[in-house]
């Protein structure tokens, strides 16, 4: 299937002007991150700031097979990696989900990237249990974009606030403390204040232990339409990154699986030419900055892990 | 006949404990002593550590604290990433520089970043984070047999003793090589007591190729402490931490196991 074209013209034709010598390098310091895009591309809700585009009907990238993934585990354990995030789409979608993340605990500590609406008391009773049961952490991430459902539901869709909430509700009852992940689609939403209040809402929610994340946005996919995507300077030029913002990018140290292959990191999903390889293995060569998105990674020092 | 060594970390100015562990390891037979690093920090008066350091001989190695404190750097270079708790550990940072005579910072300052021994034939790893990075953390739940055995290929290392995150585990890894963090004397582990943990290592015990940890809960005169902590006007969030064994800050750099197990 094709891949959607979304950047502009103009973008795409400087970044073609780029010549591949003038794009920063990164080798792979160590593979500590490993993600795995378990459900491709699809999801129960369409975000209007999703940077690779997932949805109900988005299809492109398919679904992993949990054999699929357990050979990339299998891979993680004899590559020695640290950490193991699931993401997609919306990854409890996974028809085997609880069984992929067991199988997933079994090699390292693992994290689940979710918007938390399909958590019934059920699953979070299941994701208790696996939680108990492992030796490595099990760590859940619910998205929430807003304190209430104006702020939330014009990004991720309407009526989503209230079924977010109720999911870290249950994850609370359940005794689990999950972190809940904030992109920062409106001016000042990171700022230290807003963030207490973040803290101070979420313990309102039930959880003692409040934990909160701030993306920045990334101006790919679905994003593009609600604002604009990258400007035509928005690159990382060789020599232009230092050692200690080399350190600190996450690509040094993380790949990421799908069904289709193995890319450089869970942005690049949509650029073919971000592929490294068929496993692991094969993806463990040194990479370019080229991409637009690379400009939030070394301005903003975006992580996606926790 | 074993022999028995004492390997602790994480003093953050707790000179009590400190007297106290060596006290404690010297009467079970302890006649070593090492310590993975992070001398001042959290605690009061950190100069108060240095004579104890040198009365009884104690190997030490740099920790990042050390290192920042040594070299009079902006901060402490503990890897937080939470606003909070960069607050905090800034407090602390700052109030621990300012209180580290000169004497004491020279010594920090030229303190080794590796200690290898050889105990027993087998090649002993000391570090204060991980043997790659000096704050990076291994924690329990956080560190998976595999990852660990490709950080001891790279040192080829039978044993790795590290510090660091504060809270003690041990692990023998599929291959028979062990992991130990000592956890630290400075402060509680956030398991809701006031005790302090070090370790004693048990070399040449059943074979003459045998090393062997024992995790060491310390109680000592905490009491003492967090009056010494009020009179130099440290926050009491971290006086808390002294009187109830809960960590109150830097609390998100625990993972979630480590976490659900204080009370914040």
């Amino acid at each position: 299937m094709m891949r959607p074209v979304i950047r502009s013209a103009a973008l795409r034709q400087s970044l073609a002007a780029l010549a591949a010598d003038e794009a920063a390098h990164l080798p792979l310091t160590a593979l500590d991150t490993v993600w795995i895009q378990l459900t491709g591309t699809l999801c129960n809700i369409a975000c209007r700031h999703c940077f690779i585009t997932c949805g109900p009907k988005e299809d492109r990238v398919r679904m992993m097979t949990r054999a699929e993934v357990q050979n990339s585990l299998d891979e993680c354990r004899a590559l020695g990696v640290k950490e193991i995030y699931f993401t997609g789409g919306e990854p409890m979608l996974h028809p085997e989900f609880f069984a992929v993340i067991e199988d997933s605990l079994a090699v390292a500590p693992t994290s689940f990237l979710s918007n938390g609406i399909l958590i019934d008391p059920a699953a979070a009773d299941r994701l208790r249990a696996l939680f108990d049961a492992a030796r490595y952490s099990l760590d859940c991430r619910i998205s929430l974009d807003g304190m209430t459902a104006e702020e939330n539901d014009p990004v991720r869709g309407r009526g989503t606030f209230q079924d977010i909430v109720r999911g870290i509700g249950l994850l609370a009852r359940a005794g689990l403390a999950p972190v809940v992940t904030v992109v920062e689609h409106a001016l000042g939403m990171a700022a230290t204040a807003k963030r207490s209040a973040f803290l101070a809402f979420l313990q309102g929610l039930g959880l003692d232990r409040p934990r909160v994340k701030f993306l920045p946005l990334l101006r790919i996919g679905r994003e593009v339409r609600r604002t604009h995507g990258y400007g035509d300077d928005d690159f990382v030029r060789a020599g232009s990154l230092d050692r200690v913002a080399a350190e600190a990018l996450q690509c040094g140290s993380c790949r990421l699986v799908t069904a289709d292959g193995v890319w450089t990191c869970p942005l690049l999903l949509d650029e073919p030419e971000a592929r490294l390889g068929a496993t692991l293995r094969e993806a463990l060569a040194p990479i370019r900055l080229r991409w637009a998105a690379c400009h939030t990674c070394v301005a903003e020092g975006l992580q996606c892990r926790t | 006949m074993p022999d028995l060594i004492c390997v602790f970390g994480g003093v953050y100015s707790n000179h009590l404990a400190l007297a106290a562990t060596v006290e404690a390891a010297w009467r079970r037979g302890a006649r070593r002593f090492y310590c993975l690093g992070d001398l001042g920090g959290f605690g009061p008066n950190p100069d108060k550590v240095l004579p104890l350091l040198r009365e009884h001989e104690v190997t030490v190695l740099q920790g990042n604290y050390d290192h920042s404190v040594g070299h009079g750097l902006a901060d402490c270079g503990c890897g937080y990433t939470d606003p909070r708790d960069n607050h905090y550990a800034q407090l602390s940072y700052d109030y621990t520089l300012a209180r580290t005579g000169d004497e004491f910072r020279a010594y920090q300052r030229a303190l080794p970043e590796v200690i290898v021994e050889e105990w027993a034939g087998k090649r002993v790893r000391m570090a204060h984070g991980s043997p790659r990075r000096v704050n990076e953390f291994l924690w329990e739940s956080a560190a998976p047999d595999a990852f660990l055995a490709r950080l001891m290929d790279a040192e080829r290392a039978d044993v790795l003793l590290v510090t660091h995150t504060g809270i003690p585990w041990q692990r023998t890894l599929p291959d028979g090589r062990l992991v130990v963090n000592v956890g630290a004397i400075g402060r509680p582990a956030n398991d809701g007591t006031t005790d302090v943990w070090y370790a004693l290592i048990t070399v040449g015990e059943e074979t003459a190729q045998r090393v062997s940890a024992e995790l060491c809960r310390l109680p000592y005169d905490h009491p003492r402490l967090a009056a010494e902590m009020r009179a130099e006007g440290l926050p009491p969030e971290f006086v808390a931490t002294i009187e109830t064994g809960f960590w109150t800050t830097c609390l998100e750099i625990l993972p979630p196991k480590e976490r659900m197990r204080g009370r914040y």
